[in-house]
């Protein structure tokens, strides 16, 4: 199996790869922190925080604050349902019940329709009924639609190697159905979850294809970033870019850390 | 809880999705569907039973141009993604011994899914511009004397940005369809004499083909559906269904767009379903 030129090929063309997914990000990341006299490329006139100082002072167009803080309400909010309904649907999965079959591939359909339509048809809908869009009603369901197939994807995963026999031997043991769930049954589960949860929250926060067309006034913060490639002819740009990516990135490693964490306290358990 | 039947139980815990699904997916599309043939004029649209909007869409010399071009993007994201998918794929699950590093590399190819798309498309923007590092950088090394042009605001930079953000949706299936391949199985065709290409054509692409089939149309329906990455990253200059689709929208030609997006679905349909014909998705996703 172990062909060493073969794999430094492959190692190769891996790190260049990554090079090519992380590189621009990397170049905005250094450019959102250019001095004052700097302009949208390179080179750097030395190093500030003027472009961030910017955006605190509001001196650029557009509501950068307001649609920030919405964002991560919204993110909250899709997160929530996303675990709550995407739980639910996993364990009603578990048995063979008419419509599955149905139900299943119209998940599927959700993940895979292009988001414009959907936010397209809803649109339509709040024209034609006289209803306001707003970013946590039409905007929110529109985005369910894209993060309950993951959130029920990762269910399925997650259930197909539980071992129901847990279960089974709880109740044995004499436990009551809402005790296994709650100390057998969701402890076992709660790194998937915390995986559901991951999905929902960063998934919402960076929407732009379903949330385009019903958002309503009032903008998330992607929507306001789109809006802004036009207009915004500074490194603030790059500062939200900064600011945003560090956000998501903190998601990531606090929702990491505690699937290691969970993990590792089920298996002192076991032993 | 004893009251319910089994299904009765499954139907209650599945009813919220089925809730927001219907309204949210299923009431939207049925929506584009009958809009597709009302009329419309400058005041608003009306109800109606009419075939016009697709007359007009079919017979116009545009859609014809923007679906050649729609699928030759959607062709050589598919391409491309698919090349860096299977190579990256193969090098983590063969290449890496280790399964703490496997999943560590492998989790550096998802990090960025989970981060802003349109940030991920501007970082390209100070890298491809006239002045941007590539020009700065080949001029600088005497490459060339004057800055590319094609570089930014041009389809190349389209397609280069459509690759940047979707391979991982080609990565995952496959790498996960390629970790679950027996090693055993590999041994015993070396064993028997087999070389390192005929493992990978008939035994490792065999077993891949779900997973390939899978990101595929990931692949195929991101391109097709999106409308603003095309906009902002040829400066305007050019478009696709779904853009010419959020022009008409921004026209408030509505009955116009809702046969635009009927037609737009029935293609992608098509190219799912060829691509359905040769693999079993239902099999990678729940397993």
């Amino acid at each position: 199996m172990k062909q060493p030129l073969v794999t430094y090929i492959l190692g190769a063309f891996f790190g260049l790869y990554v090079l090519f997914l992380y590189g621009p990000m990397f170049v905005i990341f250094l450019l959102s922190f250019q001095g004052p006299t700097g302009g949208m490329t390179f080179p750097l006139q030395g190093l500030s925080l003027h472009w961030f100082k910017e955006l605190w002072a509001q001196n650029v167009s557009g509501d950068v604050a307001g649609s920030f803080q919405r964002s991560i309400a919204l993110g909250l909010l899709v997160m929530v349902i996303t675990v709550g309904v995407s739980v639910a649907a996993g364990f009603g999965f578990r048995r063979a019940f008419p419509g599955a079959r149905v139900l299943f591939y119209v998940a599927v359909i959700s993940l895979i329709m292009p988001g414009f339509l959907i936010s397209f048809g809803l649109g339509l809908i709040l024209q034609l009924l006289g209803i306001d869009a707003q970013w946590f009603t039409s905007a929110l369901g529109a985005q369910l639609t894209w993060t309950l197939p993951f959130g029920l994807l990762i269910m399925f995963a997650v259930l197909a190697r539980f071992d129901r026999s847990v279960e089974e031997a709880a109740q044995d043991l004499g436990a009551s159905r809402s005790q296994t769930l709650r100390h057998v049954t969701l402890p076992l589960l709660a790194p998937g979850i915390v995986g559901v949860a991951l999905f929902g929250f960063t998934l919402s926060y960076d929407e732009i294809p379903r949330t385009t067309l019903v958002v309503g006034n009032s903008n998330t913060l992607p929507m306001e970033v789109l809006a802004m490639t036009n207009t915004l002819t500074t490194p603030s740009l790059y500062a939200i870019g900064t600011i945003t990516t560090l956000v998501s990135l903190a998601c990531i490693l606090f929702a990491l850390v505690s699937i290691i964490r969970m993990q590792r306290r089920t298996k002192l358990k076991k032993a | 809880m004893a009251s319910f039947s089994p299904r009765g139980i499954s139907w209650l815990q599945t009813a919220p999705l089925v809730v927001i699904l219907l309204v949210f997916l299923i009431a939207p599309l049925a929506v584009i569907v009958m809009v597709s043939f009302w009329d419309y004029s400058v005041g608003g649209m009306y109800p109606d039973f009419i075939w016009l909007n697709y007359e007009d869409l079919l017979t116009s010399p545009t859609t014809i141009a923007l679906y050649q071009r729609t699928l030759k993007f959607a062709f050589l994201v598919w391409m491309i993604t698919l090349i860096i998918g299977f190579t990256v794929s193969y090098f983590l699950t063969f290449c890496i011994r280790s399964t703490v590093w496997r999943m560590a590399l492998f989790l550096v190819c998802t990090v960025p899914f989970w981060t802003s798309n349109v940030i991920r498309m501007i970082a390209w923007i100070p890298f491809l511009g006239r002045n941007g590092a590539i020009n700065q950088g080949l001029m600088a090394g005497g490459v060339i004397d004057e800055p590319l042009d094609f570089l930014l605001f041009s389809e190349f930079s389209v397609v280069l940005t459509y690759v940047h953000l979707y391979t991982l949706f080609m990565i995952v299936p496959i790498f996960n369809a390629m970790s679950k391949i027996d090693f055993d199985i590999i041994e015993a065709a070396q064993d028997a004499g087999a070389t390192g290409f005929q493992v990978l054509r008939n035994i490792i692409l065999p077993l891949t083909l779900n997973g390939i089939g899978l990101g595929s149309i990931f692949i195929v329906t991101l391109v097709m559906g999106d409308f603003f990455i095309v906009r902002v990253m040829s400066g305007s200059q050019s478009g696709t269904v779904a853009s010419g689709m959020a022009y008409e929208i921004g026209g408030l030609q509505y009955p116009a767009a809702a046969a635009n997006a009927v037609v737009l679905v029935a293609v992608v349909v098509v190219i799912v379903s060829i691509i359905l014909r040769f693999v079993d998705v239902r099999k990678v996703l729940t397993e």
